[in-house]
């Protein structure tokens, strides 16, 4: 089989995989079957939570990627999130019609607002569910491609790469912000009604975007799974570990690295665009540098350079952040920040590798 | 519609400058008071005898050149009460009572009036209609009295006043001040007041019928900024019953002052440029202390510039009386507590992650978001107010219609100095020659006997007691809350990798730089879209010269 392949020895990707098929059956049968009086239940917020955290997995996988194997520190992922999420949102957005508050038929409410009197050239399109699909691939991979292009061709890596995708994603938080740009200002796109005619509040549709979102995580880890085991891999990990010997045996690493920090950006952009009907909203907080950075730290309490781990360290991380800011507010800030110097200082490996480091000890 | 921090920031300042404005004013009144009351005091019995005399002939006198007479003695006595009596006779507030004949202020209140006793300001309370009696004045009278006053304005002391009352007599549209004026030039000494004059002149005579002096006065103002002439020459200009040559003149002299207007906003979009460029330096000379020459990501930079802020917020809570010195005492704690704070990060963790370049900045992230954290439940989440000190507000007019505010000045100046004061430490003291042997070659330095962890310590503890340093000047341009640090590491980063890391002269220039261009945008293209083209720019001047404007050159950029 193609999984055994994919698989070989790879236990901490065995085990996510299983959760999340078991999830896949399991959540949607629990929601929808079970009655609602009934402790084995789950609640359709439990489901969109999930959801939200599967979605944060796609992305951490998608920095594992181009961090944990090509050693490029991105500090901007999060802007390719965001891009994804916000290609979404207009859809969306077109979706509503007439429905608005203000009950335009073309223009999103908040246009009206401002008093625009027709649709700005770029939202054209966005009312066709593929084109959507298709710009939330691109904008992205654009993006990223273009960056990528300048960036990498002059060999600027490591600290200073990381330094100026920090300024992109802010450059974009800034631009976002401006009503002017159309895409909603300071609010983002909200008050969504439906995608493809189901209706996005129905316990159903709920479901399914949890169920897309398993989908798209699995077949994200396959993909990663499937270059990071191929010969494309071994030339990654050596671009990680010694770029200049790499490119004197003769590889093009800008090319190498480029490819992959597109894919990677368009990635994230799917993430973002199954994150946005979840949550019901995008905004320029999205670009926030702090949220590129808390990314960072999924991948880096996972595990970096192990796939499994990244997107394990996303559904923990996340998941303390719920139970903290429900709970303690004040504290998570520390939680947080105590994670980054311990995780960094104890345990450069992070929760896979305290995994991998049980294992040996059991092996003697 | 909520915006990024540092466009409130720019907006907050606006605000916090014009509020020093009035601030200054009311502390310029204080001490002409001071003044007043200082000349005053050894005088006052005999003073205050000759005026209660004077205000008593006042009363008696029962006809207008009497009165006029009696004026022109009270405006010649020594005390402030005598120009506000005359203000009060010319404003027709002056009354006195039916019974005792005593002098009142009166204020028409519905059928009666509230009356307040002149010499003592005693409240009186309410009387009728009837109980008080106007001290009447006509029109040569109140001529009179408006001369005397400005006259007197043109007496006073301090040159400052003397200048006011002159700038207010060249708008008075009265032809006779001419000569009030032309006497006191001949005995003017200050030369600020008698350029002042020349100015009111030419703009009384702007009024005149008599062609040649118009004509004259108008080449005399031409190239004068100021609202009021503005105005007047743009009425002269089109004012259809003048002779066309004196119009002509009128609309030359007006393109003449619409052009050093221009040239004084250029000259303002520049300083606004170097204000800001020396917040950006001040903020990232820290960071190419210890990013630029240590190499490490310090992502907590901003924070230690934060905890400098708070030091001077507390500084004044605890001496709410030294306002005015509370900079200088904040200055050397704000350098401890953010320098200490540095030697604590440096030595629990960075020491741990030398060369692990992204660790660091994972780590010393973590730092900041527990430094911000904890500087939220100590002070709250909320903005703190700190004071500026009087010497620091208000503004300083270079010439008439350019205004700089003297805060921004004097942060330029810190900035400066704290660069000069970094470059002495680097280049002529040993601390600094073994920083710069440790950089250059660890393995060398120890071999020679320098305790290089020690000099590690000592100079990211300076790196960070100078982002300290910087906190205080920015705690008097920006809100102080727990944000602060993150409106500036974005920036800092970009002024030091921009400059050439490993180069503190290059940190200056970028900053510099930077600042005036993103002030020469901001008129094209708004605040937030200028800030965007900086970052935009950056990015890609980076990716062209990834080593920025000034590299480093030799063996010591291989490392």
């Amino acid at each position: 089989m193609v999984t055994s392949i994919f698989l070989n020895h790879e236990r901490g990707g065995k085990a996510l995989l299983s959760v999340i098929t078991l999830g896949l059956f399991v959540v949607p049968f629990c929601n929808l079957v079970i009655s609602p009086e009934s402790i084995f239940h789950i609640p359709t917020f439990t489901v969109t939570l999930l959801g939200k955290y599967l979605c944060y997995a796609l992305l951490a996988l998608a920095l594992d990627l181009v961090w944990g194997y090509v050693g490029i520190l991105s500090l901007g992922h999060g802007a390719f999130f965001a891009l994804g999420g916000y290609a979404m949102g207009m859809y969306l957005m077109r979706q509503i019609g007439s429905r608005g508050v203000y009950g335009h038929p073309v223009l999103p409410d908040f246009m009206v607002f401002l008093n625009w009197d027709e649709l700005p050239w770029y939202w054209y399109g966005f009312n066709h569910f593929w084109f959507a699909v298709l710009m939330v691939l691109l904008v992205p991979g654009f993006l990223a491609f273009v960056f990528g292009w300048l960036a990498f061709r002059s060999r600027v890596s490591g600290v200073y790469f990381a330094i100026i995708t920090q300024a992109l994603t802010y450059a974009l938080m800034l631009a976002f912000f401006r009503n002017e740009m159309g895409f909603g200002g300071n609010n983002g796109l909200t008050d969504f009604k439906d995608l493809l005619g189901a209706n996005l509040q129905s316990d159903g549709t709920r479901v399914a975007l949890f169920s897309t979102s398993a989908l798209a995580l699995v077949a994200g880890y396959f993909l990663c799974r499937y270059i990071v085991t191929s010969r494309l891999g071994l030339v990654l990990v050596a671009i990680r570990d010694a770029e200049d010997r790499t490119r004197f045996l003769g590889y093009r690493v800008d090319y190498y690295k480029l490819w992959i920090f597109t894919l990677s950006a368009i990635m994230a952009g799917v993430a973002g665009a199954l994150y946005v009907p979840q949550v019901g909203i995008i905004n320029p907080n999205e670009f926030q540098p702090l949220n590129s950075i808390e990314l960072v730290v999924w991948v880096a309490v996972g595990g970096r350079g192990t796939l499994y781990g990244a997107a394990l360290g996303a559904g923990i991380v996340n998941y303390a952040k719920s139970t903290f800011t429900t709970l303690l507010p004040e504290v998570w800030l520390f939680v947080l920040g105590g994670l980054f110097v311990l995780v960094t200082v104890a345990l450069p490996k992070g929760l896979a590798g305290i995994v991998g480091r049980i294992k040996s000890l059991q092996h003697g | 519609m909520r915006l990024p921090a540092s466009f409130l920031m720019e907006h907050g300042v606006k605000r916090l400058a014009s509020i020093e404005l009035r601030r200054t004013y009311s502390i310029c009144q204080v001490f002409a008071l001071f003044l007043l009351g200082a000349m005053t005091i050894p005088a006052d019995e005999v003073v205050a005898q000759s005026l209660t005399d004077a205000l008593e002939s006042l009363i008696a006198a029962d006809s207008y050149p009497e009165k006029q007479a009696v004026a022109e003695v009270i405006s010649s006595i020594d005390d402030p009460r005598a120009l506000s009596a005359l203000e009060a006779l010319l404003e027709g507030r002056l009354y006195t009572t039916r019974g005792d004949q005593s002098l009142v202020i009166a204020e028409s209140v519905g059928r009666g009036y509230q009356i307040r006793d002149f010499l003592t300001d005693e409240d009186l309370g309410r009387v009728g209609r009837r109980d008080v009696a106007r001290i009447s004045v006509n029109n040569s009278l109140r001529g009179v009295l408006r001369q005397l006053l400005a006259t007197s304005g043109l007496e006073h002391d301090d040159p400052r006043q003397r200048r006011s009352a002159v700038i207010e007599i060249g708008q008075s549209e009265d032809l006779s001040m001419i000569e009030v004026l032309q006497a006191r030039r001949d005995r003017e000494s200050n030369a600020a007041v008698l350029r002042a004059i020349d100015v009111a002149e030419a703009t009384l005579k702007l009024d005149s019928d008599d062609t040649e002096e118009r004509l004259a006065s108008i080449v005399a103002v031409s190239g004068i900024v100021n609202g009021y002439i503005r105005t007047k020459l743009t009425r002269l200009s089109v004012n259809e019953n003048i002779d066309p040559i004196t119009r002509q003149a009128a609309l030359d002299a007006l393109e003449n002052i619409e052009d050093k207007v221009a040239n004084y906003e250029i000259v303002k979009t520049v300083f606004f440029g170097l204000s800001l460029g020396s917040i950006l330096v001040l903020a990232a000379i820290g960071l190419s202390v210890t990013f630029g020459i240590m190499g490490v990501i310090n992502m907590a930079h901003g924070e230690l510039i934060m905890l400098g802020a708070y030091t001077t917020y507390v500084v004044q809570q605890v001496f709410p009386n030294l306002i005015d010195y509370s900079l200088f005492i904040a200055l050397p704690l704000a350098f401890a507590v953010s320098g200490l704070m540095g030697v604590f990060i440096e030595r629990t963790i960075i020491r741990l992650l030398y060369g692990r370049p992204l660790e660091t900045l994972l780590a010393t992230f973590g730092v900041s978001l527990i430094l911000q954290q904890s500087v939220r439940s100590i002070f709250t989440p909320l903005n703190r107010a700190v004071s500026t000190p009087s010497w620091m507000s208000g503004s300083l007019e270079i010439v008439s219609g350019l205004e700089i505010t003297l805060n921004r000045l004097f942060i330029l100046g810190f900035s400066i100095f704290v660069f000069v004061i970094l470059l002495f430490v680097l280049r002529r003291t040993r601390f600094g020659l073994q920083m710069r042997a440790v950089t250059q070659n660890r393995q060398m330095a120890k071999a020679m006997g320098i305790r290089t962890n020690r000099v590690d310590t000592l100079t990211f503890g300076l790196g960070a007691g100078i982002a300290g340093v910087a906190g205080v000047a920015l705690s008097q341009l920006t809100n102080v809350g727990p944000n602060l640090g993150q409106a500036y590491i974005v920036d800092s980063f970009l002024v030091v990798v921009f400059g050439g890391v490993g180069n503190i002269w290059g940190t200056l220039v970028s900053g510099l730089t930077l600042g005036v261009a993103n002030k020469l945008i901001e008129p094209a293209v708004g605040a937030i879209m200028a800030k965007i083209f900086v970052l935009v720019f950056i990015i890609i001047f980076i990716q062209r010269r990834p080593r920025g404007l000034f590299p480093q050159k030799g063996r010591a950029a291989e490392a």
